[in-house]
């Protein structure tokens, strides 16, 4: 006998969370299945909503860009309304774990890179750190890690004309690791506060910062202090330095996607969701137009999972909700159209950062967010898509990715749940 | 004391530096100009092969005999830039049986060892070989790597006192009284202790004696010098995979045809390859079909290649060279032996030169030729050492050890550093402390990044050919700005973004002819993390408008909320409970199952 739920959430990243948590509010019975920890553990944190449309920006107001996203744009679907709604289901489900939902302005922020960029919520450890606030601002590296340079990050802060002075420094982290360790194993050190010559790492990191602050009113770290103990972490150093301690995003392994992944499944389990990780949907039985069962893979042995409604929310090329080969591009699971330039070099331009079709691949939604056919007509009455599976959005250049899963999840898993209730 | 005769070598290949070398150690003054890097041309390109000379012993012997013998050179001086693998010629049962034994007859008679296998001996050496192959012959084929190769080469000129300027491109040869005196060479940007002159700086370099080692571009010399080069350039490409599916040279025993074999190189394995004539060395059509032809064509050797998954392709063109008159249609038809074409005997303009064709197998050999030519022109009693004199840092096979204990590290990176360093390891990876890994997929610390930067200045490109950083799975995704980072802080920010930039995009060129499968799923996570994290693409430092800071979120300041955690008052927060997050994830890559 199949399992039964009103809703099926297929896929386990940021827009399946919020698909799930949106269907959960109607009142439907909703189950995720997951098959793998998402794309969060490689992003930065940062929920970006839109900072670029159109040819202007970075947007102080992403709604202002709204009608400059080109047709097709998933945006356009679930309308400004769906933006908000998206927002306000990621704010209950992380509390004030996040900052930005007091304005409808993006903030600026810096990643390790040492470029700004445009951003709608941030982690709470990020927000002393805004390049759009003032205060000057010393930035710490460390020499053992690669991937943030404080120096130059902070030259490159003032390359973009930020409205303070920033400066780094690269010290040598108190406790020495293997040469390929990486930043969870200085969390770890800094969650434990593991000893140290004349002390412990926490200690010891604030004596060396301190001897390099120099009258700057902000100190930042890239975003690796501490992982089940960072709030300690971080207040211990702030107070040791007396001045706000912030954290750098990063890339991955990003502790800061990694711990945005755990509150949104904590909130799942909070709001009733059943939850199936581990196993992919791999096939579908369908009747009348209708999706009837899902089947997912255990351990090799098929299992089916039935549903009145289903949403697919594997996710984009990087998630594997898209797959392709050196013909076409397909949605595997059910086989969704998605429409692509018939040569493969076509599906990128030559310039690095060019307009590439390959980052607007998806599946196409009606009005209803539900996946359409070559036709123009849904698929399946009852399947809708959400987050990175959906096309039309080169969320990367515009700096939407996190904003349109939360907002096509929250009106997919709406919609969904209304139905499945009714 | 007389001033020792001069030479000037033009061109930074595999040919070239081994000239330099070869003259440079027996006591001539010489200078080698490149018009890029060292290894721009078709060095920089080619498939790896350290050829036993199998591929040729049915269709062209005087090369295949050239080949064997450069082949145990190699072994003795270089071993640090080659991999004995081994080889086989794989028949299949619809390949010719009389081809077969032809081939195995050529090898004996070209002193090439030779051993018959059976499919099954065969599969015992290369598991994946498909099912239905029919027998094997082995042969002492192995892999070489042209990027040190040649470094190597240029170093041991250097030690011999060879001036080489890279970046130095050639705009004339300079004619007086009918003989070459010397070229014009006109500087372009670059940096690094082989660049010298100032971009667009014309200089000309006066020398006894001219040697044109520029393969496929010798004609555009010969141009220059007013006499006929007929080099023809066929171009072919490679397609690099995402592992070692094989480890042994794996070709098919046919006669010439493209698509015939695999090398396999550190941690990927190269298919190749195609031949077809072009026009410009330089400018030259780079076809979806020679990729699928590829991976088409050698499943039928090893099935799983259809499956699996490719990290880009690349083309060489190769300075295939025919003596006037001969009129070959297929370039695959013509031999792949080297010509001295001495311009005094030819074409009476005395003072140069060119030397054309050849492998880079026999780099060495050809070097020897010419400069004993180059030699008696100019009247100078030397013997040539290259073929006993170890290239530096291979004098010392011991280093070749696992360096885990050493460095602390773990023992592929030490193995992979010392093999890329050779004897060289122990100084450079002890140079830099602490030594961070900065390309996770070839495993490369920061001292071998901060040892080829003191050649290779702000171009990361050179980078990345002498160490491999960037050219691994996840296509320098996770480290492009990691090496851009190591500039700092001799180079300002704005040369090291403009570095950062120059990478990333000479590696999205390479990376666009294997954009499917798991690997466009690499693209889009490159994408993600560089525009949409990174936000490079509109980077606002480079941007000319002015970013109004005061329109943007001020935290809440407004509000009366100051800006995140407040300084004092240390919040016990007991801690959440979350899986352990080991901390070797390898959270790099696009493939979940790493
Ligand atoms: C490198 C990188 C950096 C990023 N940086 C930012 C940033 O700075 N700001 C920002 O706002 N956003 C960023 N993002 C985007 C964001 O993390 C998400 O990728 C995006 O919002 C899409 O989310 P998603 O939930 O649709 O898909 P994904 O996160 O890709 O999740 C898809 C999920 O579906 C599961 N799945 C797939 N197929 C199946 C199946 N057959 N059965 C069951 N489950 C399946 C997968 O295992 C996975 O759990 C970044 C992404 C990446 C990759
Ligand atoms: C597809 C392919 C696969 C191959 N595979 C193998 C193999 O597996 N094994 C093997 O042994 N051989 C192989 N070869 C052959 C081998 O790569 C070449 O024979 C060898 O690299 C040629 O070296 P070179 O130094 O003569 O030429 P190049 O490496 O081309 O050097 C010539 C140099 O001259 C420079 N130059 C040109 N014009 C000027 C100017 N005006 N001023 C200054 N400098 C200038 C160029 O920039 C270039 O760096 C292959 C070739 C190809 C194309």
């Amino acid at each position: 006998m199949a399992i039964t739920d009103d809703v099926l959430v297929i896929g386990g990243g940021i827009a399946a969370c919020t698909a799930a948590l949106s269907a959960a509010e109607t009142g439907a019975r909703v189950r995720l299945l997951a098959h793998k920890k998402s794309t969060l553990r490689q992003a930065s944190g940062l929920v970006d909503v839109l900072g670029y449309a159109g040819g202007d920006g970075p947007l102080s107001d992403p709604y202002a860009g709204l009608d400059a996203l080109p047709e097709g744009h998933p945006y356009h679907v679930v309308g400004e309304d769906g933006v908000r709604a998206g927002l306000r289901i990621f704010d209950e489900a992380v509390g004030d774990a996040y900052r930005g939902g007091h304005t409808d302005s993006n903030a600026l922020v810096m990643t390790h890179g040492g470029a700004v960029k445009p951003t709608a919520r941030y982690p709470e450890s990020v927000a002393p750190g805004l390049a759009s606030t003032s205060g000057d601002m010393l930035l710490v590296g460390f020499a053992g890690l690669t991937d943030f340079d404080a120096p130059v990050a902070a030259d490159h802060l003032t390359a973009a004309g930020v409205p303070f002075s920033p400066r780094g420094v690269t010290v040598e982290f108190p406790k020495r690791f293997r040469a390929d360790a990486k930043v969870t194993r200085f969390a770890k050190a800094l969650d434990r506060d593991e000893d140290v010559d004349g002390g412990t790492v926490r200690s010891a990191l604030a004596d060396t910062v301190a001897e390099e602050l120099d009258g700057e009113s902000r100190v930042g770290f890239p975003a690796m202090l501490g992982d089940d103990h960072d709030e300690e972490v971080r207040a211990e150093l702030s107070d040791r330095l007396g001045v706000p301690v912030f954290e750098v995003p990063t890339g991955p392994p990003s502790l800061l996607g990694l711990k945005l992944e755990d509150m949104l499944f904590d909130a799942l389990d909070e709001a009733g969701v059943r939850i199936s990780a581990g196993n992919p949907a791999v096939d579908f039985e369908a009747e009348d137009g209708r999706v009837e069962t899902v089947v997912v893979d255990q351990k090799s042995r098929p299992t089916p999972y039935s549903a009145d409604q289903v949403v697919l929310a594997t996710g984009g090329l990087v998630g594997k909700g898209l797959d392709s080969d050196r013909e076409s591009v397909t949605e595997p699971v059910f086989g969704c159209h998605v429409p692509h330039p018939e040569d493969r070099y076509d599906w990128s331009e030559p310039e690095a950062f060019g307009d590439h079709a390959f980052a607007r691949f998806g599946v196409v939604p009606d009005d209803e967010l539900r996946p359409t056919g070559e036709d123009g007509e849904p698929h399946f009455e009852n399947l809708r898509a959400a987050g990175g599976v959906v096309g039309g959005a080169d969320v990367a250049r515009e700096k939407s990715a996190s904003g349109v899963s939360l907002a096509t999840g929250a009106v997919a898993g709406r919609l969904a749940g209304e139905e499945a209730t009714r | 004391m007389k001033k020792s005769p001069s030479v000037l070598v033009i061109g930074g290949g595999s040919t070239g530096t081994g000239i330099a070398r070869d003259l440079a150690m027996r006591g001539l003054d010489v200078t080698l100009v490149e018009k890029g890097n060292l290894t721009h041309g078709t060095t920089g390109r080619m498939h790896g092969l350290l050829h036993s000379g199998g591929r040729y012993a049915v269709s062209d012997q005087p090369s295949a005999k050239e080949c064997i013998e450069e082949n145990r050179v190699l072994r003795r001086i270089a071993g640090h830039c080659v991999e004995m693998t081994g080889g086989l010629f794989v028949q299949r049962p619809e390949d010719s049986d009389e081809y077969f034994e032809k081939k195995l007859e050529g090898c004996r008679e070209c002193g090439i060892p030779a051993e018959v296998l059976s499919a099954e001996e065969a599969r015992e050496i290369e598991p994946y070989l498909a099912k239905d192959i029919k027998r094997a012959i082995k042969v002492p084929d192995g892999a070489v790597d042209p990027f040190r190769l040649c470094v190597a080469n240029a170093a041991s000129a250097v030690e011999h006192g060879a001036r080489i300027e890279t970046h130095s491109e050639v705009t004339d040869v300079l004619v007086e009284d009918g003989e070459v005196v010397g070229v014009e060479v006109t500087h372009q940007t670059g940096t690094g202790p082989y660049v010298h002159g100032e971009p667009g700086e014309v200089e000309e370099i006066r020398a006894d004696y001219v040697v044109n080692a520029t393969g496929a571009w010798a004609g555009q010399i010969g141009d220059l010098a007013g006499v006929d080069v007929e080099v023809r350039p066929s171009k072919g490409v490679m397609t690099i995979m995402n592992t070692r599916q094989v480890d042994t040279v794996v070709n098919r025993c046919r006669p010439k045809g493209d698509a015939d074999i695999i090398v396999p190189h550190e941690t990927t394995c190269i298919l190749g390859t195609t031949d077809e004539e072009v026009e410009d060395p330089e400018d030259y059509p780079e076809e979806g079909w020679e990729v699928d032809l590829m991976i088409e064509t050698l499943s039928e050797l090893v099935p799983m290649l259809a499956e699996a998954r490719t990290i880009r392709s690349f083309w060489g063109v190769r300075p295939l060279y025919e003596p006037p008159g001969t009129g070959t249609e297929d370039p695959t038809d013509i031999t792949r032996e080297f010509f001295l074409l001495d311009h005094d005997d030819r074409d009476d303009l005395p003072g140069m030169t060119s030397i054309v064709g050849g492998k880079l197998t026999t780099y060495r050999m050809m070097a020897e030729q010419i400069s004993d030519h180059v030699c008696e022109k100019l009247d100078v009693e030397a013997e040539c050492r290259t073929a006993d004199v170890p290239l530096p840092g291979s004098e010392d096979f011991t280093v070749l050890r696992d360096y885990m204990d050493d460095f602390g590290l773990r023992s592929p990176i030490g193995r992979r550093s010392a093999q890329r360093l050779g004897s060289r390891a122990d100084e450079v990876l002890n140079s830099v402390d602490p030594n961070p890994v900065v390309c996770e997929c070839e495993a490369v610390t920061r001292a071998e990044i901060q040892d080829s930067l003191d050649t290779a200045g702000t171009e990361l490109n050179s980078v990345r050919i002498q160490t491999r950083a960037s050219m691994g799975n996840c296509q320098g995704a996770i480290c492009c700005h990691r090496m851009a980072n190591e500039l700092a802080p001799e180079y300002d920010e704005e040369t090291i973004r403009a570095s950062l930039d120059d990478l990333y995009q000479e590696r999205w060129k390479g990376e666009r002819h294997a954009m499917w499968g798991t690997q466009l799923s690499q693209t889009a996570l490159k994408h993600m993390l560089h525009a949409a994290t990174m936000n490079r693409d509109e980077d606002p430092a480079a941007a000319d408008a002015d970013i109004d800071f005061a329109a943007f979120d001020d935290g809440g300041a407004s509000e009366g909320d100051a800006s995140g955690v407040a300084s004092g008052g240390a919040v016990a927060d007991g801690g959440r409970e979350r899986t352990d997050r080991a901390d070797d994830d390898a959270l790099g890559g696009a493939d979940g199952d790493n």
